[in-house]
């Protein structure tokens, strides 16, 4: 084998199957949607004649307020989900590398929030909102917090507020486990020595911990940012975008022009707004994880 | 060599409500998942309700492994599905991932493709969906697994060599090398010298791509239409959309699917931890 090819035949072989399929999978059907979105593309069960418009699908995409509303809740449900994520997963984190009795099964239980499907989660956590019998209302009434129940989910100034707690729940572990393996390379004799020079716990956090674990923890962010910012799953089982389009985020904006409003040219335009925004976001990921790692 | 340090009295008043605040905070959603899989629908229905089950109740999950009744059919048919199609497209992922790995690792493939193709798992599906539609339309293979099960494979593909060539780049070149002067090849090299060495990465990987394909919604939800591709993601959303009234069927249809995910994840949690981390800590 090796005296007939030479290694760089070899290095494509070997790439061979993987670049087929993202080739088949992913950038073709990519370039199809950037194609598409010039159209005035309908998807019919009869052949339609397509024209080219050029950008006009674009100037009225940016001109459709309730296309730039969707965009800005869900750049509100990324920011305030992962920042939530982040706050609560370095809180748990510093916690779970303190010494105490049962460490290692508190460590082991903040993983099953991860394992739990994310429609399994969403399916849960709507039946907790429930506004007739669900647990939040139940718990809040036992406890003398509200007088009657609530709907939390056809609320809208709460809706989506509501729906991040339960896209927290599900992944602020992840977050707590990277925060918690960059914390082991904290080095030990630094904090002692800020300690000994009477640096409050505070400080020694802000001053040594947070710029030692910075570097994963921005790897984090940027890739949870990058998730969050294509919701879809928890809003299409919790809320179906309502109440009073209040939940409605992008990527199921560019769902309901597909599939219920059958656009495809339109659609598409959407498609490729999303995905520009996406695309800052993973250069982001890109700087950040080559800055932490050194290649990528 | 560990002196614990004493702390202050408060401080471990601190801590212990703090730990005890997270467990709820983490367990009380699954417990009531649990719970309500378990109890009557009267005691279901109460307000304010009964957080403990008057008299316990199994008869959902009777119902749900039966397959003679039409929960039981839909519930049995979706995993089976999720079965198949998230174990076919894991294995073909990671046949692929592992040669493509050992490119990038071994014989200089560019760093800007491998972060071309992360890239292509982190847009937004709905890049790419109304093309494949059209796609799997003409060539017939709406509604079967096959369908999701190549969806799938595009969306494990690149998290599969990611994680494989960091394992791969971390081995001494110089046993491979001593394989090839002897005159191997280099895909026996690849079998026999380094599977091998990273087979618990490989396990590690297998496991992560089996829950992010058993965890997948979107692409199961345009393209599968009937018990015979719909996968237990779908099959959740209609019953939690669909007539069921009763909240400890969907419940325990929950608890159900959550069980591979979740025992996987408690049983290989180091592996699983160190493969979600691996990326993000060290390079």
């Amino acid at each position: 084998m090796r005296s007939l090819i030479g290694a760089k035949q070899q290095k494509w072989l070997l790439l061979a199957p993987a670049l087929t399929v993202l080739a088949l999978i992913s950038f073709v059907p990519f370039v199809k949607t950037l194609w598409l979105s010039f159209s005035d593309s309908e998807i019919s069960a009869l052949p339609t004649v397509v024209s080219f418009i050029g950008l006009e699908n674009y100037i009225y995409a940016l001109t459709d307020p309730d296309f730039i509303l969707s965009l800005g809740r869900t750049l509100y449900f990324t920011f305030v989900s992962v920042g939530a994520e982040v706050i609560l997963g370095v809180a748990v984190a510093l916690l779970l590398n303190q010494q105490f009795r049962g460490r290692t099964l508190m460590r082991a239980l903040i993983i099953l929030p991860w394992a739990i499907p994310t429609i399994v989660n969403a399916v849960t956590w709507r039946l907790i909102y429930n506004p007739d019998y669900g647990a939040l209302n139940s718990l809040l009434m036992q406890l003398g917090i509200i007088g009657e129940y609530r709907s939390w989910l056809g609320d809208p100034d709460v809706a989506m507020n509501m729906v991040i707690l339960a896209d927290v729940w599900k992944n602020f572990p992840l977050v707590a486990y990277v925060a918690l393996a960059a914390l082991q390379t904290v080095p030990m004799d630094m904090l002692n020595a800020a300690r000994l020079e009477g640096a409050n716990a505070w400080r020694r956090f802000y001053k040594i911990t947070l710029p030692w674990i910075i570097g994963p923890l921005l790897v984090i962010i940027v890739l949870r940012s990058v998730e969050a910012f294509r919701v879809f799953d928890i809003i299409y089982v919790m809320t179906r975008g309502g109440p009073a389009n209040q939940t409605k985020t992008a990527s199921f904006y560019v769902y309901q022009e597909y599939f219920s409003y059958l656009r495809s040219g339109s659609g598409s335009s959407y498609a490729i707004i999303v995905a520009l925004i996406s695309i800052i976001l993973i250069y982001g990921y890109y700087k950040a994880a080559k800055r932490q790692n050194g290649s990528l | 060599m560990h002196s614990t340090i004493k702390r202050p009295r408060y401080l471990s008043y601190l801590l212990y409500s703090s730990l005890i605040l997270l467990a709820f905070f983490v367990l009380a959603p699954v417990a009531w998942l649990l719970l309500m899989s378990l109890s009557s629908p009267t005691d279901l229905t109460k307000v304010p309700l009964q957080w403990i089950p008057s008299q316990w109740d199994f008869s959902r999950y009777a119902q749900l492994l039966d397959g003679h009744n039409g929960s039981g059919e839909r519930f049995l048919a979706a995993m089976l599905n999720s079965l198949i199609i998230a174990t076919s497209a894991t294995v073909i992922a990671l046949f692929a991932g592992v040669l493509a790995a050992y490119a990038f690792s071994r014989r200089n493939a560019s760093m800007l493709l491998m972060f071309a193709f992360l890239a292509t798992i982190m847009m937004p599906p709905v890049t790419y969906i109304l093309p494949l539609y059209s796609a799997f339309s003409d060539l017939g293979i709406l509604n079967t697994k096959v369908a999701l099960i190549i969806c799938y494979c595009a969306m494990l593909i690149p998290f599969a060599i990611w994680l494989m060539k960091t394992n791969i780049d971390v081995l001494p070149e110089e046993i491979e090398q001593a394989a090839m002067i002897e005159g191997a090849g280099t895909l026996y090299t690849l079998r026999k010298v380094v599977l091998p060495i990273i087979l618990p990465a490989i396990g590690a990987t297998a496991m992560l791509s089996f829950l992010t394909a058993w965890d997948e919604f979107f692409y199961a939800l345009i393209f599968s239409s009937d018990l015979s591709a719909k996968t237990i993601p779908v099959a959740i959303a209609d019953f939690s959309a669909g007539r069921v009234t009763d909240f400890g069927v969907i419940a325990s249809v929950g608890v159900l699917a959550s069980l591979p995910p979740v025992i996987v994840a408690l049983f290989f949690q180091r592996f699983i931890v160190s493969g979600l981390v691996g990326g993000s800590v060290k390079g």
